[in-house]
């Protein structure tokens, strides 16, 4: 089924082959994306950007991808003063903002935001983070991470380390590894552990899913470590975040023990979590994974906006 | 029925009888029903606690006057999935059929994420989709968060 007019508001939405689709796309836009080659791909068409709350990467990353494909951006990047500070509902700033764009992209703070939009908007949305829920474009970059670097998204051990309760990247993650067939080690705080329904989701889909306690025994047979940022406002207890926190810090000693193809990657910004150590090693992919998400959203963007060549030689809108 | 049934809750002329409700439910149903916004000549019969051949005990809600809406049947599949439904015109079965849960529920339920854009929008429904019926799976269409009880989250008349 083609990407073109889709909404993506949840991994869910997209089939293993869809994935692979984008990914392979995405390839084809690095030279682009590194600015190597220019691209008018998206030439004359209009991305709204409309981010409800603070955003850095995520935002300029959908504003790269559409410049440096030929098209142009509005954004709503402070909604303290735009119309929603006057008591807009959210349906209504959507409406507007799909009459002007040709496709729209949404962060809001409340899950199921997105959702809600792709059903007022007549344009085509892609949900950039809702809340603690959904954010499949950071997904499908951390796929697009794996599958650079190993070559396949099947057959490898993936160990999910840190807040697998409230992060919401490490649950897209995990389902999407799902059609993939890799397996997964989850290793939290056991405050912070992965809900059971998601759990539960991954057994019945047939991946394999265990918990290890201990992250030196875990990394001996892994080929990813994801690590996630715990985040301070999820304890009430400061002395037991800074007690938590401290316990899932990456000690760069252990990249001694690890497989020759290892690598370490994290969705950004961390805090603590991945000392400044680890970033000159080989291990580290957590910069190219950043790198990565300018070609996935050009990949996402040029698949659910491009316009076919028409017969003069000009692309049809 | 059995006549020695009857006597417990007598027989009525125009209405329905929701009957196979799993046994203490029928207060739930009842609610489902807003009972306070029928009309005085509405009787409300409820038996609680009853024997049954098929279920061992039930619960049976017989209400004069009223045909159910389908909203309330699906919201009483939600709760009991067990139940049957009889419309009675002039003391007699005019129709019988068991409540079925459609694949999604509107309006239904509330969502038990507090930050859910449906709990944050006056304007939006509430809508989840039945993942699974047995054990039933329900899951919010706009946050994807699953609900667990769904007696505490039915949404009041």
């Amino acid at each position: 089924m083609s990407l073109r007019g889709r909404d993506l508001i949840s991994i869910r939405d997209l089939s293993r082959e869809e994935i692979l689709e984008i990914l392979i796309a995405a390839r084809r836009w690095i030279p682009v994306a590194e600015g190597r080659r220019a691209s008018e791909a998206l030439q004359g068409r209009l991305l709204a950007l409309a981010f409800f709350e603070p955003s850095t990467r995520t935002r300029l990353s959908f504003e790269t991808a559409m410049q440096r494909l030929g098209g142009r951006v509005i954004t709503i990047a402070d909604p303290t003063s735009s119309s929603v500070a006057k008591g807009e509902s959210l349906a209504d700033t959507v409406r507007m903002l799909s009459s002007y764009g040709d496709a729209l992209v949404i962060r809001h703070p409340n899950e199921g935001a997105s959702r809600l939009a792709a059903r007022v908007s007549d344009k085509p949305v892609i949900n950039a983070g809702d809340g603690a829920g959904q954010h499949p474009t950071q997904t499908l970059l951390d796929l697009a991470t794996i599958d650079e670097h190993f070559g396949t998204l099947s057959g490898l051990r993936v160990i999910l380390m840190g807040d697998l309760r409230y992060g919401r990247t490490v649950h897209s993650l995990a389902r999407a590894l799902c059609l993939f067939g890799s397996e997964l080690v989850l290793h939290s705080p056991p405050s912070l552990r992965m809900p059971d329904e998601v759990v539960r989701e991954l057994g019945e889909a047939g991946v394999r899913v265990r918990e290890e306690p201990d992250l030196r025994r875990a990394l001996k047979d892994a080929d990813v470590l994801y690590v996630t940022r715990i985040q301070k406002e999820r304890f009430g207890d400061l002395a037991e975040y800074a007690r938590i926190s401290g316990s899932y810090r990456f000690d760069p000693a252990l990249l001694s023990e690890v497989k020759e193809r290892f690598i370490v990657m994290h969705p950004l910004p961390r805090v603590a979590e991945i000392p400044p150590e680890v970033d000159s090693s080989p291990h580290a992919a957590y910069f190219r994974q950043a790198f990565l998400a300018v070609p996935v959203r050009m990949a996402l963007l040029s698949l659910i906006l491009g316009g076919r060549l028409s017969k003069k030689g000009g692309r049809s809108l | 029925m059995n006549g020695a049934r009857e006597l417990k809750i007598s027989s009525i002329r125009n209405g329905t009888v929701i009957d196979h409700i799993g046994n203490g439910l029928a207060l739930e149903v009842l609610r489902i029903l807003d009972i306070g916004s029928l009309s005085k000549d509405s009787t409300v019969s409820v038996a609680i606690h009853v024997r049954s051949q098929r279920m061992g005990w039930k619960d049976i809600v017989k209400v004069e006057n009223m045909e159910l809406s389908p909203q309330k049947v699906n919201a009483i599949a939600l709760i009991s999935p067990t139940a049957t439904i009889s419309i009675i015109r002039d003391y007699r079965v005019r129709e019988k059929r068991a409540v079925d849960l459609p694949d999604r529920l509107i309006g239904l339920l509330r969502c038990p994420n507090p930050n859910c854009i449906s709990n944050c929008e006056e304007s939006v429904e509430s809508e989840f989709e039945v993942v699974r019926r047995r054990p039933l799976v329900l899951r919010c269409a706009y946050c994807e968060r699953e609900l667990e009880d769904v007696l505490f989250h039915l949404a009041r008349p």
